[in-house]
């Protein structure tokens, strides 16, 4: 639709897209992306001048308008899906089940009905489909490959109260996609001769796997088709709502969260890294230097005219990490670890020690590596820190650090516990905190359980809190970052 | 003022012919920054043409490109306008021996005749249509950021001694930034906003074939699907597009027709550009089954 169209389009048409514009906008909000009055009139001028019925660039037009960050965009992509997922003409849910089935039941034929036009595919024909569609690549092959995956395996009910992943889950299980892959090989391989280069498969195995990639993005998006045809936008779009990356929990963090996460950490090093180190170039100018304001006010006779200030001198304090990597914690551990080694140039040393219930200096896996990741598997892997039962015990694993690194705490030292003070119902020995408190320049403990659950159960937060400088709770990157900015 | 391009299409085949390869986002952004005549801007990682853009689109549609390369310690003397000072001495010197009030000779030196025009305030008086270029507006601190403001809403420019200067044309605006830093809302809010991610394979095939002459379209192929491969690793720096053209290059003139791993591994550093990254790739490339594992030390050495 043209922007003459547009205009010319009955008052019913603009309203109804106006509404639902709206109620996509306040999804927006909801899931946590920020979308200003401006930007919404913007969203809704910049629809004028696409064609609807392109999907994709309207879908473009409104996130050039709406989202402005790359990592927003996932959750814009959702909420789009849900919003405008049973529009344009390629999308209607009954092209692939023909005329003679046109009542909305048909939608959610399950493998039960045995009736729906699409039930004619025998498992062995569906196979057959899916590997043309990935041989050849074609993206109408594949959305009606997917179309049909779900129809003969996703089992879907109306009304059934499972989210899209149950259905997600038995549709891939069915495909056997693994099998599928290794077949294409196979074929390519036998096609090319015997004699193919290495490089050449692995190029191949890559292609074939973005292919599958997509197929399974083809999937969900069927899966969540049918599941909002069901269900209704405003139901979908609340189940469907989920964190963004910066406000994933640690602790509760899914797995394909947790990579996510893995991604996002790094654009946010960096950003810190450079905020940190631009921050310190333009701290503001040291304290008067008495001796050369007389100095130079001698070239004034004598009046002090140009104040002379000392250099800054920048401290860059000496790090020391204490982490509980015991199970309930270990997420959070491992990301604190990697941003403060990432940005460890903006400080003089970083020392790290893990514990369980009992303590090990980790720091040497992290020393001439690049790869953080990797340094922290080792500490899982390699590191001795278990004492008895391997059941967080904070008073001992504080008792060991004392004793064999207590002396190498120093005035220049910053010292971060990091962990959730679930102390298994052990002694507590905070005194040691107190200890390394009087010795240290400041001692931070970061806690990634919600401050509500502190000091419930077998948290004894509060008996360590008296003794640090700070007790920040840390329970996703956008706190992690708040705090370490904070820290140099 | 009529729009630049009739539809996304347009802006499409107007890159093109420029040599600059888009995608459909990225036409349908530049095509919405013309009718809503709003700033764009551009982020995503190094070298994937961000700069460029900008370029190709003043090239394409025949317009001045003004430039504003933003850098720490940007100010306002260096982006928008300055008095010219010795001009205005000159001035009052030479009208010292007159019977001419001071209020008529301070009217007459903050006239437009001692104003020097920046980048941002000659794209706002430019007469000819004009691209204007804000290029790494992440490097600028926040509070500098404030200079782009009016600009970016409004396109005019407020100067005290003369009041507001308002667009003759409303240029087309491009901000690029590579996110060193979280730009401010207020930035962000006046602008339409463009991410540009590596290209997918057919369309870096495309940009090599037109890039590097003289290469055929086979190794073409090969590279960009090579480069896709490193692309998923999970390395320091990734391959840019430059740098995937770089090697594109260097494998014409070192007359290969086909890559191979040993070829591959040989010249990852044109790719990579960290001793880790290119071990790392050595090793991924080298290992696809059947090869002698022994190859990848010796890469590494290589790099």
């Amino acid at each position: 639709m043209t922007a003459a169209t547009a205009a010319g389009a009955p008052a019913g048409a603009g309203d109804r897209l106006l509404g639902l514009l709206n109620g996509f906008i306040a999804e927006l909000r909801a899931a946590g992306i920020p979308t200003s009055l401006t930007e919404s009139l913007d969203a809704m001028e910049a629809v004028k001048h696409v064609p609807i019925q392109d999907r994709e660039t309207f879908k473009h037009a409104l996130a050039a308008t709406l989202v402005k960050n790359q990592s927003h965009w996932r959750a814009f992509e959702t909420v789009f899906e849900v919003y405008f997922s049973l529009r344009g003409p390629e999308y209607a849910l009954d092209a692939a089940d023909g005329p003679g089935d046109p009542d909305d039941e048909g939608l959610l034929d399950g493998p039960g009905d045995g009736a729906g036009a699409g039930d004619a595919l025998t498992p062995e024909d569906l196979a057959e489909m899916l590997y043309r569609a990935l041989m050849s690549g074609d993206g109408a092959m594949m959305r009606a490959a997917a179309r049909q995956s779900v129809r003969r395996y996703g089992g879907m009910e109306p009304g059934r109260p499972v989210g899209g992943t149950y259905y997600l889950y038995r549709t891939l299980r069915n495909l056997d996609l693994d099998g599928v892959l290794e077949r294409l090989l196979r074929q390519a391989q036998d096609a090319s001769g015997s004699a193919s280069a290495p490089l050449d498969q692995r190029l191949r195995r890559d292609e074939y796997e973005h292919r599958i990639e997509r197929l399974k993005k083809e999937i969900e998006a069927e899966i969540r088709r049918r599941l909002v045809a069901d269900r209704g936008i405003e139901a979908m779009a609340r189940t469907l709502r989920k964190p963004l990356p910066e406000d994933v929990d640690f602790m509760h963090a899914s797995r394909e969260e947790m990579i996510d996460l893995r991604k996002a950490i790094h654009p946010l090093t960096r950003k810190l890294a450079v905020r940190l180190a631009r921050k310190r170039r333009h701290r503001r100018r040291g304290p008067l230097d008495f001796r050369s304001t007389v100095r130079h006010s001698l070239s004034y006779g004598g009046v002090p005219a140009e104040p002379k200030f000392r250099h800054p001198r920048p401290h860059k304090p000496e790090i020391m990490v204490v982490a509980d990597v015991s199970g309930s914690v270990a997420a959070f551990a491992r990301f604190t670890l990697q941003l403060v080694y990432a940005i460890s140039s903006q400080f003089s040393k970083v020392r790290s020690f893990a514990f369980i219930d009992g303590l090990d200096e980790v720091t040497r896996f992290f020393e001439g590596t690049d790869d953080v990741g990797e340094a922290v598997h080792r500490v899982n892997a390699e590191a001795d820190v278990v004492w008895v039962d391997g059941h967080s015990d904070y008073g001992h694993a504080l008792g060991v650090f004392w004793g064999r690194y207590g002396a190498d705490v120093g005035p220049r030292t910053t010292v971060m516990i990091l962990g959730d003070a679930r102390n298994n119902y052990h002694a507590a020995e905070s005194w040691i905190v107190k200890a390394i408190s009087d010795k240290a320049r400041q001692v931070y403990w970061l806690n990634p359980e919600p401050r509500s659950y502190w000091d419930t159960g077998d948290s004894i937060v509060s008996q360590y809190a008296g003794f640090c400088d700070g007790v920040f709770e840390v329970r996703n990157l956008r706190q992690l970052s708040a705090f370490v900015d904070h820290l140099a | 003022m009529p729009p630049r391009f009739a539809d996304a299409a347009a802006v499409r085949a107007g890159l093109a012919a420029v040599d600059y390869l888009c995608d459909d986002p990225i036409a349908g952004v530049v095509y919405l920054a013309d009718r809503l005549e709003k700033p764009v801007l551009v982020e995503g990682p190094a070298g994937t043409g961000k700069t460029q853009l900008a370029k190709s689109v003043a090239e394409a549609t025949g317009s001045r490109l003004i430039r504003l390369q933003c850098y720490e310690g940007l100010d306002e003397a260096k982006a928008l306008y300055e008095w010219n000072y010795k001009k205005q001495l000159l001035r009052i010197q030479a009208e010292r021996g007159s019977e001419r009030s001071w209020d008529g000779i301070s009217d007459d030196i903050f006239s437009d005749e001692f104003l020097l025009a920046r980048p941002l305030l000659e794209a706002i008086r430019a007469t000819d249509p004009v691209v204007l270029l804000i290029d790494e507006v992440d490097r600028v601190e926040v509070e500098t950021e404030a200079l782009l403001l009016e600009l970016l809403s409004d396109y005019q420019v407020s100067i005290p001694e003369l009041g507001t200067l308002e667009a003759n044309q409303v240029p087309l605006v491009f901000l690029t930034s590579n996110s060193t830093r979280e730009l401010s809302e207020a930035l962000k809010r006046r602008c339409l906003y463009l991410h540009i991610d590596y290209p997918d394979v057919e369309r870096e095939k495309q940009i090599v074939l037109t890039k590097v002459p003289g290469i055929a379209e086979s190794l073409a192929d090969q590279v960009a699907r090579v480069v896709r491969s490193i692309r998923r690793l999970d390395l320091k720096k990734s391959p840019s597009v430059s740098e995937t053209l770089d090697w594109a290059r260097t494998l014409v003139l070192l007359g290969a027709d086909r890559i191979d791993a040993e070829l591959a591994v040989q010249t990852a550093n044109i790719l990579l550009k960290y001793q880790s990254d290119i071990a790392k790739a050595a090793k991924e490339l080298a290992a696809a089954d059947g090869v002698s594992p022994d190859l990848s030390p010796a890469a590494a050495a290589a790099g």
